[in-house]
């Protein structure tokens, strides 16, 4: 595997510089049966094609962040940092400059 | 034939084969240097190859062949067939056309015994014919079956090539890798190559262009226009392009381009690329046409030009293309003799007027006839006689489907046959980026079909036009390179545009497609040299039902050898398409993998580069005389010498451990509790300051992930502390849910920023007292109490915990620090007998307190209520914690498994991961295990089943084949109610 990614704080690198999250799973709000429970824990989409997926810019800056990738090509759609509690950032074309994202901080 | 017979190489000595000086030769004949090849003194310039300086010293026979042990000679002269594969040194399968000689190289040849020139396997050639078909070691060798592991034994040492040199303690080179960022990497440093990168250079891109010569120019060199490529190669650094030479592109691996480069591996990855490959001259596929003096125009070319060497005196030239005859005339300038010139083309081909100014006004046929070489057109060479080298062609007349015409043959002495069967475009890093190869039946020729995205062609390899007008073809495709990046014009646009106009009205080359293959029946016709595959093994195949090209490939192995399919591919598709009555565009092409040349596993091994984090305090332990060893990253103490002197040390008086290693964070913000008690199961919020808590942290699943200590330095700071090898997982486990939750709370990681000591023992209260101002007193400064205080002057944090199961204090202090308060401490320490105690005392210390080492008495599917610690989940805690939902799940199971203690009944210690073992079945494992010498017995821990996980079961263990037997314990074997820790 080999592609560049683009971290939203510090612009584009080798995929290498980063950790993968895995896919972008919501945790239960309330307490979930348990087969959901083990769908969250356990089961995962698996998807040919484009998904939203956790990354960690783990020698650089070490934030977290989201990117769209399609798994078939590695192809990287889009990055941005998560919106958490409704920030409402959108999401961050690779390869512009990072500065568009205004100073955008997580947490 | 009725006995088979050895061959002896001639006897006679060839004229000597240097000439005198050529324009733009490579050889300095000033300076003279030697080399050995199988233990003779060979002479040499500076800018010979090996096997240019082998063929100055009168050598033809450079190798025998892989399976009938044939006499190979110089064929190609450009790295690209097996022919010149010899040992230089250690190093097997090294090509010596290409490899530059040096001062006292041992060269030696490859599989031949005893000799080059005298080879006793060559009785496969003479004898084996039938008995030797594709897998014929499978059919010939297979009765009686009983046999096969001897003919097994008989074959492995006669297959193969080459020897693998001693195993030696340190590598004699190492590469390094490079990552190379550009706009535009350009392969192929010929016309085409050149142009393109500086090309695209001109117009602003940061251009890498790769070669694998020693020096740019491509066919240039050997066309004798030397001078061009110097001009073109001028231009493309004058124009800024970093111009990389010898290097060789290995292949495209999701866009990098790995390019090995002497010593250093360059990664390159470029936004557009430009493959100017060029195109690989093709054999013909005729009886004995591997015998040593049949050679490609090129190979014949190169000699002369950049070696000043007379391939032959008398030469046949056999070819389908102009390119025959510009080699015919090019020799002729050489000194060679050429008697005869065989062009598969029907008369008036080669007349046309030249593009390219030489002075003549016709064709190069014209320029033949006009010195008087015989030129015979829809003629071929069916036959190559000669023993062991080439003494005469058998030409013959061929119709146009390539039959040969029936009582035209003609015997023509000579003891060089150039053979031209047209040209393959060099396309793999092409296909390997995603095109496909689309055959085109006008020019006979497997083209790259569709470009993937971001990748262009130039020259020879994007087509047959291309080929012609070099530079055209790369101008055009550096500026569209270019173009694409956003650079350019409207003028430079519009001059791309006229350079592909002119391109399309350019002539297309005359060529007639060869014939898949003549004269069979008269002798062996090789389509791979490097399998020895014949033409008629392609046919056999076909017949076993062997009748796609991928299923060929693999049971005759053609294309599989050290070309790699540069010499065969085309033609295996001809004999293909022959035997099974397809088009050679319905037979297609096999897959085009990395790596595209041959590269040195060492090259793709790179430089071993292994980090190593070693603690501030690291040269004490070194000068302490400690056992060093790897812990994850780490480079640590293991023991001091004495292990099991350092436990009791730490029992009975006090020890003083490197604990830098443990992941430090510090969590601040007025939401840090509550942070902490959504992260652990247990309670954190409601911790005192001053006080601290155990913690094991857990995922959703419910599993052990880590587990540290955590004190709470003021209302709304704390201290965290994590195992050693989890510290960055930790953190960023802590960082992905503060992504989540945004709580008023800053982590900051601060492991390497600081140091810390463990001292511990029963008089380490006595060496802190003195170390600091603190009231040392256990009513002042109680177990699990964490306090700030100077020590030995340095500002410090002080957590009194029990890992190792005595009265301890951790010593957290900035790292900077490390070696005075480890001195410090020493010193202080000196009266009471204190000793610094390693990672294996510790282990034994922390076993016999059954404090778990997460990752080796835990795994993947453990949690707390299984690892006998049920303590520490609050599932009465009101809000949601991580792990919550799946501990709640787990809590009213019943367990696979339980962790237990175990003490050994006989004494001996079984190995960490023997098995745990009920009704001869296995039903657990032994995670520690370990001798006490304190208790004075053999202690572990272990996974057993529930109905086991009880004091004073009896369990069996199998270990290496023995079985033993031990008792459950569920409370620590030292020290069960913590007095010594809370004294």
């Amino acid at each position: 595997m080999s592609f560049l990614l683009t971290c939203p704080h510090c612009g584009t690198r080798e995929v290498t510089d980063f950790a993968y999250g895995g896919e972008v799973v919501s945790r239960p709000v309330t307490r979930p049966s348990a087969r959901a429970l083990n769908a969250y824990n356990y089961f995962r989409a698996n998807v040919a094609g484009v998904q939203r997926e956790w990354w960690y810019h783990r020698s650089g800056c070490r934030t977290w962040f989201q990117a769209e990738r399609d798994t078939r090509t590695n192809e990287v759609v889009s990055v941005h940092l998560p919106s958490g509690d409704g920030g409402g950032r959108g999401p961050h074309e690779p390869g512009a400059a990072h500065g568009d994202l205004g100073g955008a901080t997580v947490g | 034939m009725t006995r088979p017979r050895l061959e002896r190489l001639q006897r006679t000595e060839p004229a000597p084969a240097r000439l005198g000086p050529q324009p733009g030769e490579r050889i300095d004949r000033a300076t003279e240097l030697t080399f050995t090849f199988d233990g003779k003194l060979v002479r040499a310039h500076p800018g010979d190859t090996i096997a240019s300086a082998l063929f100055a010293a009168g050598r033809r026979t450079f190798s025998r062949s892989f399976k009938y042990h044939r006499p190979r000679g110089l064929l190609c002269c450009a790295g690209q067939c097996p022919n010149c594969l010899v040992q230089v040194g250690d190093a097997a399968g090294v090509r010596a056309c290409t490899e530059p000689v040096r001062e006292g190289m041992e060269v030696h040849h490859l599989n031949a015994t005893p000799s080059l020139d005298l080879d006793v396997m060559r009785a496969t050639d003479l004898a084996g014919g039938p008995f030797t078909p594709p897998g014929f070691y499978y059919k010939t060798f297979i009765r009686p079956r009983k046999a096969w592991p001897l003919y097994e034994k008989v074959l492995r040492s006669v297959a193969g090539l080459g020897r693998i040199g001693a195993p030696k303690p340190h590598r004699e080179s190492r590469t390094d890798y490079r990552r190379r960022h550009a706009d535009v990497l350009v392969v192929g440093g010929g016309p085409a190559g050149l142009v393109s990168a500086a090309r695209a250079a001109e117009l602003g891109a940061d251009v890498v262009l790769v070669d694998e010569g020693v020096e740019p120019g491509g066919h240039l060199l050997a066309e004798g226009r030397h001078e061009l490529a110097c001009a073109l190669a001028q231009r493309a650094r004058d124009a800024g392009v970093d111009l990389l030479a010898p290097a060789a592109a290995l292949g495209n691996f999701d866009g990098i381009v790995p390019v090995w480069a002497g010593d250093t591996l360059h990664q390159i990855r470029a936004r557009r690329q430009v493959a100017a490959t060029g195109a690989i001259e093709q054999p013909l596929i005729f009886a004995g046409n591997d015998l040593p003096g049949v050679m490609l125009s090129g190979g014949a070319r190169r000699l002369a030009a950049l070696y000043a060497l007379r391939p032959g005196e008398v030469a046949v030239v056999a070819t389908c293309d102009d390119r025959g005859l510009e080699a015919a005339l090019a020799l002729r300038e050489a000194g060679v003799r050429v008697a005869a010139v065989a062009d598969l083309r029907p008369a008036g081909a080669g007349t046309a007027a030249l593009s390219r100014g030489d002075g003549s006004s016709g064709g190069h046929a014209d320029a033949l006839r006009a010195v008087g070489v015989e030129l015979l057109h829809e003629t071929t060479v069916v036959k190559a006689e000669g023993r062991s080298s080439v003494r005469a062609a058998v030409l013959a007349s061929v119709d146009p489907s390539g039959r040969e015409r029936p009582g035209t043959r003609r015997l023509v002495e000579c003891d060089l046959l150039v053979v031209s069967g047209g040209e393959v475009p060099a396309g793999s890093l092409l296909l390997q980026a995603g095109a496909r190869a689309v055959y085109d039946p006008d020019t006979g020729r497997f083209n790259a079909g569709e470009l993937p995205e971001g990748v262009h062609a130039a020259g020879a390899v994007a087509g047959a036009r291309d080929g012609v007008e070099p530079e055209l073809s790369g101008s055009a495709a550096g500026a569209d390179a270019a173009h694409a990046l956003g650079l350019g014009d409207e003028r430079s646009r519009g001059q791309a545009n006229e350079e592909r106009a002119r391109l399309a009205r350019s002539t297309a080359p005359e060529a007639a497609p060869a014939p898949a293959v003549v004269g069979e029946g008269e002798g062996k016709c090789f389509v791979c040299l490097c399998e020895d595959v014949t033409a008629k093994d392609i046919a056999y195949s076909v017949g076993e039902g062997f009748d796609s090209i991928e299923l060929a490939k693999r049971y005759t192995t053609v294309t599989m050898g050290p070309c790699q399919g540069r010499m065969c591919q085309l033609a295996s598709i001809r004999l293909m398409a022959r035997s099974t009555g397809l088009s050679l565009d319905q037979v297609g092409t096999t897959t085009a993998r990395p790596p595209w040349s041959s590269v040195p596993m060492g090259v793709l091994a790179g430089r071993p580069f292994e980090p190593a984090k070693r603690s501030s305090i690291h040269a004490r332990h070194r000068a302490l005389g400690a056992t060093v060893m790897w812990a994850g990253d780490w480079r640590r103490a293991y023991d001091y010498g004495d292990p099991e002197g350092e436990v009791l040390a730490v029992h009975e008086r006090a020890g003083l451990i490197d604990v830098s290693t443990l992941g430090k964070m510090i969590l601040q913000g007025p939401e840090a509790g509550a942070f902490l008690d959504r992260l652990y199961p247990n309670r954190h919020a409601n911790l005192k300051v001053g006080r601290i808590r155990y913690g094991v942290l857990g995922s959703d699943s419910g599993r052990i992930m880590d587990d540290g200590t955590i004190c709470r330095l003021a209302q709304d700071a704390f201290y965290v502390t994590t195992t050693s090898s989890g510290a960055e997982a930790v953190e960023g486990w802590f960082q992905w849910w503060q992504t989540e939750w945004r709580m008023d709370v800053r982590i900051t990681d601060v492991t390497p920023a600081l140091a810390a000591v463990n001292l511990a023992g029963p008089r380490a209260r006595e060496i802190m007292a003195a170390l600091t101002d603190l009231d040392c007193s256990n009513e002042a400064f109680a177990y699990l109490d964490g306090k700030r205080a100077h020590v030995a002057g340095v500002p410090a944090l002080l957590l009194r915990i029990g890992f190792v199961g005595e009265l301890g204090y951790e010593i957290h202090f900035p790292a900077a620090f490390g070696e005075h308060v480890w001195d410090a401490v020493m010193e202080a320490g000196a009266p009471d007998g204190l000793r610094p105690f390693g990672l294996e005392p510790q282990r034994v210390l922390r076993l016999q307190k059954m404090h778990i080492l997460v990752g080796q008495d835990t795994d993947s599917e453990s949690n707390p209520f299984d690892a006998a610690m049920p303590w520490i989940v609050k599932l009465d805690k009101e809000d949601d914690f991580i792990g919550r939902w799946a501990l709640e799940q787990a809590q009213g199971r019943e367990p696979v498994g339980k962790l237990v203690g175990f003490t050994m009944n006989d004494g001996a210690s079984p190995n960490e991961g023997a098995a745990i073992v009920v009704d001869e079945g296995p039903a657990g494992r032994v995670t520690s295990s370990r001798f006490s010498r304190k208790l004075g017995r053999a202690i572990g821990m272990a996974w057993v089943p529930p109905s086991l996980a009880r004091d004073g079961a009896a369990i069996e263990i199998a270990d290496e084949g023995r079985r033993l037997r031990a008792e459950v314990t569920t409370t620590p074997f030292y020290d069960p109610d913590q007095e010594r820790l809370r004294s």
